[in-house]
C-alpha cells in the first residue's frame, strides 16, 4: 500500500477562526451579529454544474449551509423501469458523462450478474481497459478544474490534452467521444481495432511523463498548498458516517477499494496499489487522485500486455446481438434481430445489487426484476449523492472561497446527482 | 410473493457473482448472522431469504417496521456484524401484489472490515411512517428525502423531510407505479429560501 503522504511531508497549518467570531456585542458595532444569506448557483462559474447552494454567511465565514439539486433531473430510474434492459445502456452515459465508459460496464455487469451470465476473456480485459481509461480522464479533469478554481490555469491544460487524446483512443473503440454506450450485455459493441494496444501503450508513457510534469508544477507550489492544506478537512468517521467512497473517503484514511477488496472483473490479475492520505483535507484529495491516475495507467499497461485475440461476445442466446450479414442474409437472422430490438430479453425475476469502484466511488445498480423485458426497479447509487450531502458538514466554519475548492475536489458530477 | 417467469425455471437461481464467488466467501458468516438475528430479535424479523434459495445476490432480511433503526444500529456496531457502511436506501413499488402493504423499503449494507453486503428490508402500507435512520448514519437524511420525495414514504422522525429531487411543490410521487409517464406542472414563481435548514 502507498502511502502518498510520505511522499509530500505537509507541515503547513492554518488557523481558521470559529463561528462567530465577529460577534462583539458591542452597541456601536455596526455589524454587530450580522448574517448574511447568500445563493450560489445554480448557474455559477464555480458551481460544477447546476447545484445550488444556500449559505449563513458571517462575514467570510459559513455558519450553515444547505444544497439543492435536482435541475437536471431526467427521471432515469422511471425511464428504467419503462425501456428495455438493452435500451437503458445509453442512459447510462448520461450519468456520469466524465467517465461513461465505466458507467456502461458497471449496467453491463449488473444485467449479467441478475442473468448469470459470464463474458468472454478478450471482453473482460476491454472491459478493464474501459474502466481504467475512463478513470484517468475523469481524475485529470477533476483535478484540474479544481486548479483552475483556485487560479492555476496552466496546470488544467497539461492534462486536457492528455484527456483528448484519450478520447481520441475511446473514439476508434467504439466511434463517440462523450457518450460511448460501448458496452453491450453480454458483450462489447464492437472489438478493438488492430494495434489498440499498441497505441494505448504508446499513450500510457506519454501520459506517464505528463503526469510527472503535473505534480512537479503543482505538488509542491507553496500558494497550492496555501490554499488546500488543511482545508475543508473531513476526517474517517465522518466519511463513514456519510457514505463517502472512493478518493475522497481514500484521502481521509477510509481504505475501501471494491477493486481490491470485492474483486470484478480481473482486478485480481493485475498489480496495482490503493493510494490511502491520512487527512483527509483539499490537498489529501488531489495527492490521492493524482497517484490513482499512475496506478491506473500501470493497470492499463498489464491490460495491454496480457489481452489476447478472442471472442468478445458471451454465446449465450438470449443477450447475443445477431451479427449483421445473419441479419441481412437469413430470414431467422432478420426476425430474430427484430425481436431482440423491439421487444428485448427477459431477465429472470429476481434482485441484485451490483457495486463498481467508480471513480468517484461506489457505484451501485440495484435491479429488482419480474421476469419481463422491463426492470420492476433500476436504482442507481451514484456517489456523488453521498458526497454532495457532506459538503455541508465540510464546510461548515470554512471561508466562502475555499467552498470553491472543498466543492471541486469532491468532484460533483452534476449528471450522476440528479439523474 | 409469486413471480410471473417467462425465463426457464432452471436460471432462475444462477446469480453469477463474477469473479468473486460471495456465496462460498461469506455463506456461513451469513448463516451465522442470520441465527444471531433470529435469537435476539425474535418475532421482530419476520423473515430471511437467502440466496439460491430465492434469487437474490445477498440474503434478504425482512424486519418489523419499529424495530428497524434497533435492527441496524445492531448491525452496524454489533461484532461480527460490522456493517458499519450504509451503502443506500430505496425503495420499491409493489403495487400489484396482493398484500396489506405496499412499499418495500431497502437498506444495503456494507461491510468495511468482511466485504461483506447485506439487504435489510422493511414493509409498509400506503401512508404509513418508517422510523429513520439518521440516529445511525447522518448519511441516511438525503436518501430517505430522495425516498419520501419518490415513493412517499414518510420517515418518522426526520428533522428537514423536504423533496429533493423535484420541486417542492411538486404533486405527487413520481416513482410509484401509478404515476403517469407524460405530464407537466408548471411553476413561475421562484422558491423561498429556507434559514431553518441551515441550523
Amino acid at each position: 500500500m502507498e502511502n502518498v503522504e510520505k511522499n509530500y511531508p505537509s507541515g503547513i497549518s492554518i488557523e481558521r477562526p470559529a463561528p462567530g467570531f465577529r460577534d462583539s456585542h458591542d452597541p456601536d458595532d455596526l455589524w454587530d451579529d450580522s448574517r448574511v444569506y447568500i445563493n450560489i448557483g445554480p448557474t455559477h462559474p464555480a458551481m460544477h454544474g447546476a447545484l445550488r447552494m444556500a449559505a449563513k454567511l458571517n462575514g467570510e465565514t459559513i455558519e450553515g449551509s444547505y444544497c439543492e439539486f435536482g435541475y437536471t433531473h431526467r427521471a432515469k430510474e422511471k425511464l428504467g423501469e419503462n425501456r428495455t434492459y438493452h435500451n437503458f445502456i445509453v442512459y447510462t452515459d448520461r450519468l456520469n458523462y466524465c467517465s461513461a465508459l465505466m458507467n456502461n460496464v458497471g449496467y453491463a455487469l449488473a444485467v449479467e450478474k441478475l442473468m448469470g451470465i459470464d463474458v468472454p476473456e478478450r471482453c473482460v480485459w476491454l472491459r478493464m481497459i474501459c474502466c481504467e481509461l475512463a478513470r484517468v480522464t475523469d481524475h485529470l479533469i477533476c483535478v484540474g478544474i479544481n486548479a483552475v478554481d483556485l487560479g492555476a490555469f496552466s496546470f488544467f491544460l497539461y492534462g486536457f490534452h492528455q484527456r483528448e487524446e484519450a478520447y481520441t483512443l475511446i473514439e476508434k473503440l467504439c466511434g463517440a467521444r462523450l457518450t460511448t454506450s460501448y458496452s453491450r450485455i453480454g458483450g462489447m459493441m464492437q472489438d478493438a481495432p488492430d494495434g489498440f494496444e499498441k497505441e494505448l501503450k504508446a499513450w500510457v508513457n506519454r501520459t506517464r511523463k505528463v503526469i510527472d510534469e503535473m505534480d512537479e508544477l503543482l505538488t509542491t507550489n507553496k500558494i497550492w498548498r496555501n490554499r488546500t492544506v488543511g482545508v475543508s478537512t473531513f476526517d474517517k468517521n465522518m466519511c463513514l458516517q456519510y457514505s463517502f467512497t472512493g478518493p475522497n473517503a481514500r484521502a481521509a484514511g477510509l481504505d475501501i477499494d471494491l477493486r481490491r477488496d470485492q474483486p470484478y472483473l480481473f482486478y485480481k490479475n493485475v498489480e496495482f496499489d490503493v493510494p490511502v492520505a491520512r487527512n483527509g483535507d483539499v490537498y489529501d484529495r488531489y495527492l490521492v487522485r493524482i497517484a490513482e491516475i499512475r496506478q491506473s495507467l500501470n493497470i492499463l499497461a498489464q491490460c495491454a500486455d496480457k489481452m489476447k485475440k478472442g471472442p468478445i461476445w458471451s454465446e449465450d442466446k438470449r443477450v447475443r446481438i445477431p451479427d449483421k450479414d445473419v441479419v441481412y442474409n437469413t430470414m431467422e437472422g432478420m426476425i430474430y434481430h427484430f425481436k431482440f430490438f423491439m421487444e428485448g430479453f427477459a431477465v429472470p425475476a429476481g434482485e441484485a445489487y451490483t457495486a463498481i469502484e467508480a471513480t468517484n466511488g461506489e457505484m451501485g445498480f440495484y435491479i429488482v426484476s419480474k421476469g419481463t423485458p422491463n426492470s420492476h426497479r433500476m436504482r442507481i447509487r451514484g456517489p456523488s449523492v453521498w458526497h454532495y450531502q457532506g459538503l455541508t458538514p465540510m464546510v461548515k466554519g470554512e471561508k466562502i472561497a475555499d467552498l470553491v475548492a472543498a466543492l471541486g475536489s469532491i468532484n460533483i458530477i452534476a449528471g450522476e446527482l440528479d439523474r | 410473493m409469486t413471480f410471473t417467469l417467462r425465463a426457464p425455471a432452471d436460471i432462475r437461481t444462477q446469480i453469477s457473482t463474477h469473479g468473486a464467488d460471495w456465496l462460498t466467501k461469506y455463506g456461513d458468516l451469513w448463516k451465522t448472522q442470520a441465527a444471531r438475528l433470529k435469537e435476539r430479535f425474535g418475532e421482530k424479523i419476520e423473515e430471511v431469504r437467502f440466496p439460491v434459495d430465492y434469487p437474490t445476490d445477498v440474503p434478504v432480511v425482512y424486519v418489523q417496521k419499529d424495530a428497524i433503526v434497533e435492527v441496524l444500529r445492531f448491525a452496524r456496531s454489533e461484532s461480527g456484524f460490522e456493517y458499519g457502511f450504509l451503502a443506500d436506501i430505496t425503495a420499491t413499488d409493489e403495487l400489484n401484489e396482493q398484500s396489506d402493504w405496499r412499499f418495500e423499503v431497502v437498506y444495503n449494507l456494507l461491510s468495511p472490515t468482511s466485504f461483506a453486503r447485506i439487504r435489510f428490508k422493511v414493509r409498509v402500507p400506503e401512508n404509513v411512517e418508517v422510523p429513520t435512520a439518521i440516529d445511525v448514519w447522518p448519511g441516511a437524511n438525503w436518501a430517505e428525502r430522495e425516498v419520501w420525495d419518490m415513493f412517499g414514504v414518510r420517515f418518522a422522525g426526520h428533522p428537514n423531510l423536504r423533496r429533493i429531487l423535484m420541486d417542492e411543490r411538486w404533486e405527487g410521487h413520481p416513482l410509484r407505479k401509478d404515476y403517469p409517464l407524460r405530464g407537466y406542472q408548471v411553476f413561475t414563481e421562484p422558491t423561498e429560501i429556507h434559514p431553518e435548514a441551515m441550523e
